[in-house]
């Protein structure tokens, strides 16, 4: 199995992603620079976390024109997985791959912490191995996290179930306590509505050991796995 | 020619920069603000005819200086030096 790792000139996670894979998932993660088209032969994609060119004009705004972002639109209209995780999941939503926008945090803090998510549906290339209702405990690390969306997208989003997962407390509950950065309806992650391509806040590459705090970010990466070992199956 | 182009939250869109603004200036005794909405002002210099210039700004704004999604944008267009 391999992964696609995209560098872009500011990514952060993405040396990390790719130990995440290789040596704690058994996953090859490759490396691949912004500027090639060529992705060779991956499984998956994953554009990781971090500040792409500096986050100028709007986070994710400027990775979106990078070379290799057309092999990636490419790979997902051919129905290929993609996942984006935090400044990934920015981009992701900048590139026109899923809806909505991330913006400023309503604290207008930048927010470090470890917080409690909700998986909403377990049939999904993402999130099979997890149960309907889990709660994962996740770090999150961003200062545009906010997720928008205007009201009829809102409700195309939750009545397509593209909605993921939610920031939630012990409860299981989505409070405004538990929600980190102001997001609409606690939302951390969607999927588009073709269901390839997956957006989530939270950091699941950092989550892979338990040496490193919990390892329930590991369940993303191995749901991916099993899906596409079973032929894109749940 | 020059532009400038103004690019601004959407109303309804939550702005969190313009509220705290909005705090800052009634702390100083500004009470009579409110609705404070923090954008970004863009200037550049075009080359074209005007009407052909006003059409590829509106590209340039709708695919990548402003996002659809939570901003609006404007823009003012004239001799190079004169606005």
């Amino acid at each position: 199995m391999k992964c696609g790792v995209v560098s872009f000139p500011g990514s952060l996670d993405d040396a990390d992603t790719v130990y995440a894979l290789n040596h704690v998932l058994g996953v090859e993660g490759v490396p691949l620079w912004h500027k090639q088209r060529n992705l060779g032969e991956v499984d998956w994609i994953l554009l990781p976390g971090g500040f792409s060119y500096g986050d100028y004009l709007r986070a994710g705004a400027l990775a979106r024109f990078a070379p290799v972002m057309d092999s990636v639109v490419e790979f997902a209209a051919n129905g290929g997985l993609v996942m984006g995780l935090c400044n990934g999941f920015q981009i992701l939503c900048e590139a026109g791959l899923l809806p909505g926008a991330l913006v400023r945090n309503q604290s207008l803090l930048f927010v470090c912490d470890e917080v409690s998510i909700r998986v909403e549906r377990s049939d999904t290339p993402f999130t099979n191995l997890c149960e309907t209702g889990e709660r994962l405990r996740l770090p999150i690390k961003h200062h545009d996290g906010c997720f928008v969306a205007d009201e009829s997208t809102l409700r195309r989003l939750e009545d397509n179930g593209q909605v993921l997962v939610r920031y939630v407390d012990a409860d299981g509950e989505t409070t405004a306590a538990a929600n980190p950065n102001g997001s609409l309806n606690n939302i951390a992650g969607i999927v588009n509505e073709a269901g390839n391509v997956f957006g989530m806040m939270p950091h699941a590459e950092h989550a892979c050991e338990d040496l490193l705090g919990g390892a329930d970010g590991a369940k993303f990466f191995r749901s991916i796995e099993t899906w596409l070992t079973k032929g894109g199956r749940a | 020619m020059q532009a400038k182009v103004y690019v601004t939250p959407k109303a309804g869109v939550l702005d969190p920069a313009g509220k705290a603004t909005e705090r800052g200036l009634h702390a100083l005794g500004f009470e009579e603000v409110h609705d404070v909405r923090l954008g970004r002002y863009i200037t550049m210099e075009v080359d074209g005819d005007p009407v052909e210039v006003t059409a590829r700004l509106d590209d340039m704004c709708r695919q990548l200086l402003a996002n659809g999604v939570i901003e609006d944008y404007r823009f003012e267009l004239g001799e190079s030096g004169s606005l």
